[in-house]
């Protein structure tokens, strides 16, 4: 089997390559803004306690 | 020797804190590594299904992603009882981790379905009892999200939308046993715990292998975010004040 075929998956590429990409792409995401926001909450307990 | 350990210690958000940070790498690590395991055996080990060609191999990702969508509902829906019940913050800050990341495998059980109907049945979206439910149940996620963004007092959002999600509970169920309920476009369970299952068992082997990865997947994911959570709610405490020194002075 050649990688043409592979990505080909038997003529339905896109619903499968759809569902894998987008799937991974919505995990990047959710991870990527969860590190965000606990950098941003690190940060903003940060400030918060220096101004006591 | 024994070691006792008080468990209740992990019930205050302080102490809490330090163990989902140890925790996250190693369930990250063992998610990330199920799930290359499981891509390798759906993509390349599993062979093509007699009816459906390749397009069968959405399902390594669309069953686990609608698994985990109602799995964590009840989860969280568990730990809105208990801080219901309990009164306890630490409860209600881990009900709060886990909707957008039950929401995020809702949308993914849609959108892997949709494409998944397009060549099996000819249809992006029929209004089957399946998958109507599954979209209310995106709904109840949204709308427990967006109750709790509304109310600016940490303690009456826990309340509130505590109540929203057990009430929305009953939506699990019937997510649940649609397919033996009404006789619409979805099909039956390939997996149940009452019969064998229908399916290769090398299907069956990757489906499971990327469900436990999920699974990994989303214990990860919510005990990050819960520790984001905590800060936000804590942020004026003594003991988030000794943890910024001591980030301070170690960095």
């Amino acid at each position: 089997m050649s990688a043409g075929d592979f990505l080909a998956m038997g003529g339905y590429g896109f619903y499968v390559w759809g569902s894998y990409i987008v799937a991974i792409v919505a995990i990047a995401i959710e991870v990527a803004a969860v590190r965000s926001r606990l950098n941003a909450a690190g940060r903003m307990s940060n400030h918060e306690q220096s101004n006591r | 020797m024994t070691t006792s350990i008080n468990w209740f210690r992990f019930a205050s958000p302080a102490s809490f804190f330090a163990l989902a940070g140890r925790l996250v790498p190693w369930f990250a690590s063992a998610a990330a590594l199920l799930a290359l395991l499981g891509c390798y055996l759906g993509l390349f080990v599993a062979p093509t299904d007699a009816q459906q060609g390749e397009a069968y191999r959405i399902i390594f990702i669309h069953v686990p992603a609608a698994w985990m969508s109602m799995f964590i509902y009840l989860v969280m829906a568990f730990w809105c009882a208990i801080s219901l019940t309990f009164n306890t913050r630490l409860a209600a800050m881990m009900a709060q981790s886990l909707a957008p990341t039950g929401a995020m495998f809702t949308f993914v059980a849609l959108w892997t379905g949709a494409l998944w109907g397009k060549p099996t049945w000819g249809t992006y979206w029929a209004w089957d009892a399946r998958m109507t439910s599954e979209l209310i149940l995106l709904f109840l996620y949204f709308g427990y999200m967006a109750l709790r963004n509304a109310i600016d007092d940490p303690r009456r959002a826990d309340r509130a939308s505590a109540v929203l999600a057990l009430v929305g509970a009953v939506n699990i169920p019937i997510i649940y046993f649609s397919v033996k309920w009404w006789n619409t476009l979805h099909q039956g369970a390939s997996v149940s715990l009452t019969s064998a299952p229908s399916m290769a068992k090398v299907m069956l082997a990757g489906m499971l292998v990327m469900a436990f990865a999920a699974w990994f997947y989303a214990i990860a994911i919510a005990l990050l975010r819960v520790q984001a959570i905590i800060l936000e709610r804590e942020r004026a405490t003594g003991w988030v004040g000794e943890l910024a020194t001591g980030a301070r002075a170690a960095k």
